[in-house]
């Protein structure tokens, strides 16, 4: 495992969404309202780029003909089947024991700690005081 | 820590297999497209009237579907227009990234078998034939025709098939299941005659505004309902082409059942054949159990594909159905679209992947 | 003639009512005096003509008067010769297909009371499903109400198909009493012919009508999952009668697919459909409609998932098999008491209540 810096903070506003790829696995980088999650942007069932998918709530209900939306923006839909993902876990609302996307660990580091990544070389010169979306892959 | 249910079967390149895509919607930008091949009487129609259908909307789905377009969220042209509608974009997204060999044009949007009013009916299905030719198969040459028939009108219908037959890019002819009448009727017997006479497959993709319900309780209130019961209209048609004597009058002819999946096929021919047992005398005119018509003039597209816990089931089905008789389908752009790469969850031997991805098709419509 | 199936519990017998005019003792002054006056007799259901090959085994069609038409009949051709210790009565008959729902009421209302009477008081093996004037579900569940009381009867009956979708709001009131008085809820391949059987309108043949129950079936399986009944009504067990059970694996792997990708238009269905299919429905063994090698039975039976689902049953007197071969050639042994008897006992709780 290594840590990559995908993007400065200021880059992936709340409720937004970054596709990037790292050693070669498409990652999808999600930030909920300040807190950052990623998965692999590969859908378990047929391999759809989850990246283009919506991003909604949960939909749940007591009894027919009640709806309940909760945890709003936190859970991204397949822009194929429709398979909703839990975005802070990646686990299916389906299927949540068996079917799962690969989430990474992400954290948000100051800037001056950084040290390697294209990224870094590329906009530490103009943006120094910035902190970074790093990835752990 | 991954526990993803994603095979990864990517085929090694020297074994690389070009794919025969039975199901890929081209779409019209908008149905003013369709004046560029009416004449002024019907353009002007159209205008006034548009489509007339036994529906209560005049160009929405009585169920909404689940997603814009019914398509994958994807699809849409970075150039504009809906999904399907721009080849570029088609081939760079679907067929190139693909490699697909062969795609089966299902034109869905205008169709002149569901069009109450008969000229307009004829008027609709011979401009779609035009606009399949002019617009895709003339410019891609990876892909194929249907043609398009006001099938209500059996007489029209097959001077519209005798207009496309012998063209090569017209492979088969296509009617909705969600007909007038049960499709065994003899009213529509003077279309698989002339099919039969050309050699051409049916082409049969779920679609239709019959005004009935689409199975036997009545109207169900959910897209839910709606999008898996199609299995189950098809069930019915298939039963009526069977026990009317379709095949029987017509051995030769191909009968491709697309965008109906196949999970039913086995079970629909057990209980024919159960039933068969006490009432054949109400049906002489089969000489066979109804499940060998079902053998031997039955091919199924596979999208949207089975999917059960166990894999080894799906192969337990495909044994049951025969593996000569699935055509993969993708059904791109739609959003219930299979992958050819993932679609299917159980292990397959080199020469099934390739009846099933190529030479299935390429017999059936001898490609 | 030693029994083949001892003990079994026989979950589908047809007895005949000939027509109206022998529930005449049953029906009160006005409804005796209209039926008589309009000259009401036949209420034969479309699907089960008298003399159809299907409605009536060779063997079993007696010389004089009606196939099923009698208790000694039952007993000479289904209990006896069978061994079954205990047979459900299930009533083909129109009444509840009327456009009138009063007078569907008072002939169902008759029709209970001569099975009880003429056929339940004959015989002490006998148990019957109630008909009810579905089109009303008040009315029927004023029967359900009426008749809860003797034991006897142990289901429902309804008819396959009627003016709704079963899963539909409307019907709910007759689920709520059949769940509070422990009676399951059994469908049969009857209907009202309110709407046509399938997408393409009116098939021709009976034997399309008989075949396309299957698909008829499973939209109301559909629409009773996607409607939130079993969710509602958790306690519910529905039997289907002559459904079979080949398009089970396919209906199963469909619900989980497509609920994984629409769930949300009907976010009460908060489990995977083909549990809720697996704990919920119940399906007669008449006909099984499985593959023609009987090897292949316990395959299917192995993608239907569930040992609880099968229920024995002779569809007497249906012809659906001869001799005394009810059972379906290569059904598991270790399957065998279960479909013979302990699944029946599951579904119906009042079975247990008097076991012989």
């Amino acid at each position: 495992m290594s840590k990559h810096v995908v993007a400065a903070v200021s880059d992936l506003p709340a409720g937004s969404r970054r596709q990037v790829t790292i050693k070669g696995r498409p990652i999808v980088v999600f930030n909920l309202s300040g807190e950052f999650f990623a998965l692999v942007n590969r859908c378990p069932h047929q391999g759809a780029g989850l990246c283009e998918g919506e991003i909604t709530g949960l939909v749940t209900s007591d009894r027919p003909g009640e709806f309940h939306v909760s945890r709003e923006g936190e859970i991204i839909r397949c822009p194929w089947h429709g398979w909703e993902f839990d975005i802070r876990t990646g686990q299916s609302w389906c299927d949540p024991s068996r079917i799962r996307i690969r989430p990474y660990p992400v954290e948000v580091a100051p800037g001056a700690r950084l040290v390697q990544g294209p990224y870094v070389a590329e906009t530490v010169p103009v943006r120094i005081e910035e902190d970074y979306v790093v990835l752990e892959v | 820590m991954s526990a993803t249910t994603l095979p990864r079967t990517e085929a090694a390149a020297e074994t690389r297999l070009r794919i025969v895509d039975c199901d890929v919607h081209p779409a019209m930008r908008s149905a003013a497209e369709l004046d560029r091949w009416l004449p002024p009487r019907w353009q002007q129609h159209r205008r006034d009237y548009g489509l007339r259908l036994r529906q209560p909307f005049t160009s929405t789905y009585p169920y909404p579907k689940s997603a814009p377009a019914l398509s994958r969220r994807d699809a849409w042209p970075p150039g504009g227009g809906p999904p399907g509608s721009d080849l570029d974009f088609m081939r760079q997204q679907h067929l190139d990234f693909h490699d697909i060999e062969y795609g089966m044009l299902q034109p869905l949007s205008v169709r002149g078998m569901d069009e109450r009013v008969p000229g307009f009916a004829e008027a609709v299905s011979c401009a779609v034939n035009e606009w399949q030719h002019d617009d895709w198969t003339a410019k891609d040459k990876r892909l194929k025709g249907t043609i398009a028939v006001p099938g209500e009108d059996a007489q029209a219908a097959v001077k519209e098939i005798e207009r496309w037959a012998g063209h090569p890019d017209f492979v088969q002819i296509s009617m909705v299941t969600r007909a007038l009448e049960p499709l065994g009727r003899s009213r529509y017997w003077p279309i698989y005659e002339a099919a039969a006479h050309f050699g051409l497959p049916i082409g049969l993709h779920t679609l239709g505004t019959s005004g009935h319900s689409v199975a036997g309780g009545g109207w169900p209130s959910y897209y839910y309902e709606e999008h898996q019961a199609v299995a189950m209209s098809l069930a019915a048609m298939t039963a009526s082409f069977i026990l009317e004597g379709v095949p029987e009058r017509f051995p030769d002819l191909k009968l491709v059942i697309i965008e109906g999946g196949f999970g039913w096929v086995p079970s629909l021919g057990w209980r024919m054949d159960s039933h068969w047992t006490a009432l054949r005398s109400e049906v002489p005119h089969l000489r066979r159990k109804p499940s060998e018509y079902l053998q031997a003039n039955f091919w199924f597209t596979t999208q949207p594909v089975e999917e059960p816990e166990n894999p080894e089931h799906l192969r337990k089905l495909i044994d049951w159905i025969g593996w000569d008789r699935l055509l993969f389908a993708t059904d791109y752009p739609h959003w219930d679209s299979d992958d050819p790469r993932y679609a299917f969850k159980c292990q397959m031997s080199e020469a099934e992947k390739r009846a099933i991805f190529a030479g299935n098709a390429k017999a059936v419509y001898r490609l | 003639m030693s029994a083949e199936t001892p003990g079994a519990i026989d979950c589908d017998l047809h007895p005949a009512l000939p027509g109206c005019m022998a529930l005449l003792p049953y029906l009160d002054g006005h409804w005796r005096e209209e039926i008589v006056s309009r000259g009401l007799d036949d209420l034969d259901l479309a699907l089960w003509p008298r003399n159809a090959p299907l409605t009536a085994r060779q063997d079993w069609r007696p010389a004089q008067g009606l196939a099923g038409g009698s208790v000694d009949l039952v007993r000479a051709q289904a209990l006896d010769p069978f061994g079954s210790s205990i047979g459900i009565l299930n009533t083909l008959f129109g009444a509840p297909a009327l456009h009138n729902v009063d007078m569907a009421a008072a002939l169902c209302r008759a029709t209970n009371d001569w099975v009880a009477r003429e056929w339940l008081d004959r015989d002490a093996r006998l148990r019957a499903g109630i008909l009810v004037p579905m089109e009303s579900p008040e009315l029927a569940v004023q029967e359900i109400e009426r008749r809860a009381a003797d034991r006897r009867f142990v289901q429902v009956l309804l008819l396959g198909a009627a003016e709704t979708l079963l899963g539909r709001r409307v019907n709910w009131p007759i689920y709520e009493a059949a769940e509070k008085h422990g009676l399951p809820v059994a469908l049969q391949v009857t209907s009202a012919t309110r709407v046509a059987p399938t997408a393409n309108g009116w098939p021709t043949y009976l034997i399309e009508d008989h075949v396309n129950f299957a698909q008829t079936f499973q939209s109301q399986l559909l629409s009773m999952i996607s409607e939130g009944v079993f969710s509602r009504y958790p306690g519910l067990k529905l039997v289907l009668l002559n459904a079979g059970i080949g398009w089970v694996p396919s209906f199963l792997w469909r619900g989980t697919k497509e609920w994984r990708a629409l769930r949300r238009e009907v976010p009460w269905v908060d489990r995977d459909p083909a549990a809720i299919f697996r704990d919920h429905v119940r399906i007669s063994i008449q006909p099984i409609d499985a593959p023609p090698d009987p090897a292949d039975l316990a395959a299917l039976l192995e993608m239907v998932g569930s040992d609880e689902m099968l229920l024995f049953a002779t569809d007497w007197p249906h012809w659906r098999f001869e001799g005394t071969d009810a059972l379906p050639p290569g059904l598991p042994e270790r399957l065998r008491p279960r479909v013979l008897r302990e699944n029946a006992l599951a579904t119906y709780p009042r079975l247990k209540e008097s076991l012989p």
